[in-house]
């Protein structure tokens, strides 16, 4: 049988409905209401679980008395990525999750529209409310251009040191750009962030200019008076089986940057029988969103139980009302092809033991597919990045940093997904990005407050 | 199920919920719409004299809002009807005639002469009318004429006019009363001496509601200006109540009955206007928001609460409240309460702490043992009652008697013995 993938299962029509925003933002009278039932609270629990501390109670107070500038401000000066974040953020695992309304009626205050509510009014309209610092004479050189690197330079830009962003891709944002599902971040909202972030000066953004290739980590640090590194994960974590390279396995991440930047989404070639391995965010988006380019049968097959999928329950909901089928306990053993593509894939069940390890049960069940997508994580692509594996003490096959996100050299600083220890998502990112340029600032001005020196 | 039939002044209505003098009273067309929806009577739109008044015709009304749009406050400058007085005249006749089960009391606002009373007043009663409200209340544009307010503030105009309206009439006479006064008594008395059958209060107080962010002037405006108009609605009510309450309670005025008006939405609303020593109601501003459907609800509400109560009959609601209603100076100071946080309940907002922090008596935890926990500490507790007030969980701070033992705060034993200022060492003019 050979394999169905074809492009065009949907019309225009249908795809458009299917990538519509997936959270619409609040009209005022909504979100007025909603801002009502914020209750200020004292040492608000939502402020300590957001990773970049964005005061909520303060910010929703003045949604409620029309002060929507001083909201924006009161966000995007913790989070310069506020717009973006109040779209993709897991806020029922952050924010929304110890929201004291949770307790009282299981609803929490939905966060993450308000907080939309407040800045897309101010990005949209492109109002600054930043200045950029008096010139401090220091230069820094800040590699990539996703969340982590703009974070940075951001906040660089306001302390008055001249920036210049290396990026490898073609457009700046990350995987803002190239991996969020697109019914998370419509009508381009990744390049009008952009486009605002940069609009306070003093960066100069360098596209299609990698670290490894173009530059290496010591021209660099020779050049610039410090460098911050936010290259990210480039690299999707193997099966490690057999034949992996064989047509018809692909890389997740891979196809949704084509899917998010297709011209025209009906003409990416669609599997009919979808089968996607991997239990986090990545797997959701993948399977969801084929599913919504109009695959007939998506599966997400992950080794482990409902509770160890990276994906919070929200997401496995969402998958579920999206018509995608979880099927939990399922290890891949064996890609099965017809010699040239795959045509399915052999899984062995699994169960944890006593000791909660995952053990092989030698039970097997084989499942058809026309394309089958890897979505088990990813790494650094070390081996591209030229110096820059052997400059630095790694952990983990990442960065090393300490808490002001410092690496093991004196004048590099890094951030996001490309450091060990966090939570890869694009709000830590940020943090990530905003810590480094205040502690690069303190070393910069030669205080004693740089505590990594 | 208990009797909500009313008699006042010996008027009857099958309920004690009239609608007040106001645009909902303004024409036939709207009270035959109430009386269908169930209103037990109406105080018709105040009239006047011949030629009739003038409107203006930029906007008349402006609400204060609650952030979901509720309206919880509400002004006007309304005047009193702006049609012809016999058009006035004959829809009443005609209201009355089908709708003889009902209260249709007429409200005037005459010139202070007492030819003008000796001439309508005969003339007004004719239509049928149950009684008379004397209006001494609007306080905006007629009281700039002498009349309105401007009557209702001098209680010595309160007593001549109403003397006239006794003189020239044969039903009832209700004056109507304004709380643009800092003491409610004077005019309550003035009215009683002038023979008033009864008092009905409060019409609405002197307001600006706020101004226009973009022009900087005051809103609502007219061409650019505007002018001070009458409050009420919900916001108005707690000042009503105080005034009602005043009224019944002190001993030479407690024999006047009361029409309660002011800030009525729900039937809770009328259960304190009730007990406080109203007996009946009238509504205004819940019609103008919500319409005549809200009838519903005060009815079988107050019904059900009446049944609750064991009481078959609303005069039995009547001035319950009032013997709890006392002077400052006669409040037990021996009593002692302390706040406590039912931890079951409690939602961890931490709202109580910030506020006995910030302004209180620093009583409330925020965190016991490194733990996020609010507490409160009866060592410091004051017993104000501020936590109640603000905590977001009905139910879940309440104030707690103690009965006996040692006032942690003050080190002193708990004394079920009743002392008040008059008595208290502290008072440079106690009783001995
Ligand atoms: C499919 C997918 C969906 C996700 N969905 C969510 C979500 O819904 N919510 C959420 O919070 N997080 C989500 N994440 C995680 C989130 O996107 C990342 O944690 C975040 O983007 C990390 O930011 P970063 O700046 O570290 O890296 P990236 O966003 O990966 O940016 C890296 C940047 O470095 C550049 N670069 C790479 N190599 C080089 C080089 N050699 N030289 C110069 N530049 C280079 C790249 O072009 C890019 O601009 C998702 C991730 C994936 C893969
Ligand atoms: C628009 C408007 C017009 C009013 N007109 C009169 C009036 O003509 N005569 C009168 O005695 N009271 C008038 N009032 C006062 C009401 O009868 C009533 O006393 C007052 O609004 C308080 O009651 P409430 O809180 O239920 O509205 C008017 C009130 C409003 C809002
Ligand atoms: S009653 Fe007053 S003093 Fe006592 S805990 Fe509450 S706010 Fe503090």
């Amino acid at each position: 049988m050979h394999a169905d993938i074809e492009s065009g299962r949907l019309n225009a029509a249908e795809i458009e409905t299917n990538f519509l925003d997936m959270h619409p933002p609040l009209e005022r009278p909504e979100a007025l209401v909603e801002a009502d039932r914020c209750y200020f609270c004292f040492d608000a629990p939502c402020t300590r679980a957001c990773p970049t501390g964005i005061d909520i109670p303060g910010f929703i107070q003045k949604i409620r008395s029309n002060n929507t500038k001083g909201s924006a401000q009161t966000i995007l000066s913790e989070n310069i990525m506020g717009g973006m974040c109040a779209r993709v953020c897991p806020t029922e695992e952050l924010c929304e999750e110890v929201c004291v309304r949770t307790t009282l009626e299981g609803q929490p205050v939905q966060i993450g529209l308000l907080q939309r509510y407040a800045t897309d009014a101010i990005i949209n309209e492109r109002l600054q409310l930043f200045q950029r610092g008096t010139a401090s004479g220091k230069s820094v050189a800040v590699v990539g251009g996703g969340p982590a690197s703009l974070s940075c330079a951001h906040r660089l830009s306001m302390l008055g040191h001249q920036v210049t962003v290396f990026d490898a891709a073609g457009k700046p944002g990350g995987l803002n750009e190239y991996g969020i599902a697109a019914y998370k971040t419509t009508h381009d909202f990744a390049q009008t962030e952009v486009g605002y972030i940069l609009s306070i000066g003093g960066i100069e953004l360098r596209s299609k200019q990698a670290l490894g290739r173009d530059f290496s980590l010591a021209s660099l640090r020779e050049e610039y008076d410090a460098v911050f590194l936010g290259f990210g994960m480039g690299g999707v974590n193997a099966l490690g089986m057999q034949d992996e390279e064989i047509e018809g396995v692909v890389d997740a991440v891979e196809y949704i940057a084509k899917l998010r930047q297709a011209e025209n989404k009906a003409d990416l070639p669609v599997g009919r029988r979808v089968l996607v391995i991997g239990g986090g965010m990545t797997a959701i988006d993948i399977a969801v969103q084929n599913k919504r380019l109009g695959s007939e049968e998506v599966t997400i097959a992950y080794r482990r139980g409902p509770e160890q999928m990276g994906a919070s329950q929200l997401e496995q909901d969402f998958a579920r009302t999206s018509g995608v089928v979880t099927r939990h306990w399922l290890a891949p053993e064996r890609l099965l092809s017809d010699g040239q593509r795959v045509n399915g894939v052999r899984f062995e069940y699994t169960r944890l033991d006593e000791n909660q390890k995952l053990q092989a049960t030698g039970e097997y069940r084989e499942l058809a597919a026309d394309i089958v997508f890897k979505a088990i994580g990813q790494n650094v692509l070390w081996g591209t990045l030229g110096d820059t594996e052997e400059s630095l003490a790694l952990e983990a096959g990442r960065i090393a940093v300490n808490e002001q996100r410092k690496t093991s050299l004196e004048d590099v600083w890094a951030g996001g997904d490309c450091v060990a220890g966090g939570q890869d998502l694009t709000v830590a990112a940020v943090q990530d990005g905003k810590l480094a340029a205040l502690d690069i600032d303190r070393f910069l001005r030669g205080s004693q407050n740089s505590l990594g020196a | 199920m208990a009797d909500l039939s009313s008699e006042f002044l010996g008027i009857k209505s099958p309920n004690p919920f009239w609608l007040a003098s106001a645009p909902p009273t303004d024409k036939a067309y709207n009270v035959n719409r109430a009386f269908e929806a169930g209103w037990g009577g109406a105080v018709w739109k105040t009239l006047g004299e011949d030629p009739h008044v003038v409107n203006v015709n930029g906007p008349r009304y402006a609400a204060n809002y609650g952030n979901d749009r509720r309206v919880i406050g509400f002004n006007n400058i309304e005047l009193i009807t702006d049609r012809p007085l016999d058009v006035n005249l004959k829809e009443m006749r005609q209201i009355k005639r089908d709708w003889p089960d009902r209260a249709l009391v007429a409200s005037v606002m005459l010139a202070m002469e007492e030819k003008v009373w000796a001439r309508l007043i005969p003339m007004i009663e004719d239509t049928g009318i149950d009684a008379f409200e004397l209006n001494f209340g609007c306080p905006h544009g007629m009281s700039e004429r002498g009349m309105g307010a401007a009557v209702g503030q001098v209680p010595e105009y309160i007593q001549m006019a109403t003397e006239w309206a006794r003189k020239y009439a044969s039903v009832p006479v209700i004056v109507k009363l304004t709380p643009n006064v800092t003491n409610i008594l004077p005019p309550a008395r003035a009215a009683k001496a002038a023979g008033a059958d009864a008092v009905s209060l409060i019409n609405t107080i002197n307001s600006i509601m706020r101004v226009d962010y973009d022009s900087l002037t005051m809103y609502p405006s007219t061409d650019g200006m505007g002018s001070h108009g009458g409050y009420c609605g919900p916001g108005a009510k707690p000042i009503a109540l105080h005034m009602i309450a005043e009224i019944a309670r002190t001993p030479d005025t407690a024999d006047i009955p009361i029409s309660g008006i002011g800030g009525i939405t729900d039937w809770r609303d009328a259960v304190d206007h009730l007990a406080l020593g109203a007996h009946n109601v009238q509504v205004c501003t819940a019609v103008m928001v919500y319409g005549f459907k809200i009838i519903d609800d005060l009815l079988d509400g107050l019904s059900n609460f009446l049944d609750e109560k064991g009481m078959t009959r609303v005069s039995d609601l009547v001035g319950k409240a009032v013997p709890s209603v006392t002077d400052w100076q006669y409040l037990n100071l021996n009593h002692i309460e302390k706040a406590s946080i039912n931890q079951h309940l409690c939602i961890s907002c931490g709202r109580c702490h910030v506020v006995c922090e910030d302004v209180s008596h620093q009583a409330i935890t925020h965190s016991v043992a490194g733990k996020r926990h609010f507490e409160v500490l009866d060592e410091a507790c004051v017993g104000c009652n501020l936590c109640v007030s603000i905590c977001p969980v009905e139910g879940c701070i309440t104030m707690q008697p103690l009965t006996g033992g040692v006032d942690p705060r003050t080190g002193k034993p708990v004394s079920n013995e009743k002392a008040d200022w008059t008595m208290h060492p502290a008072n440079p003019l106690r009783e001995r």
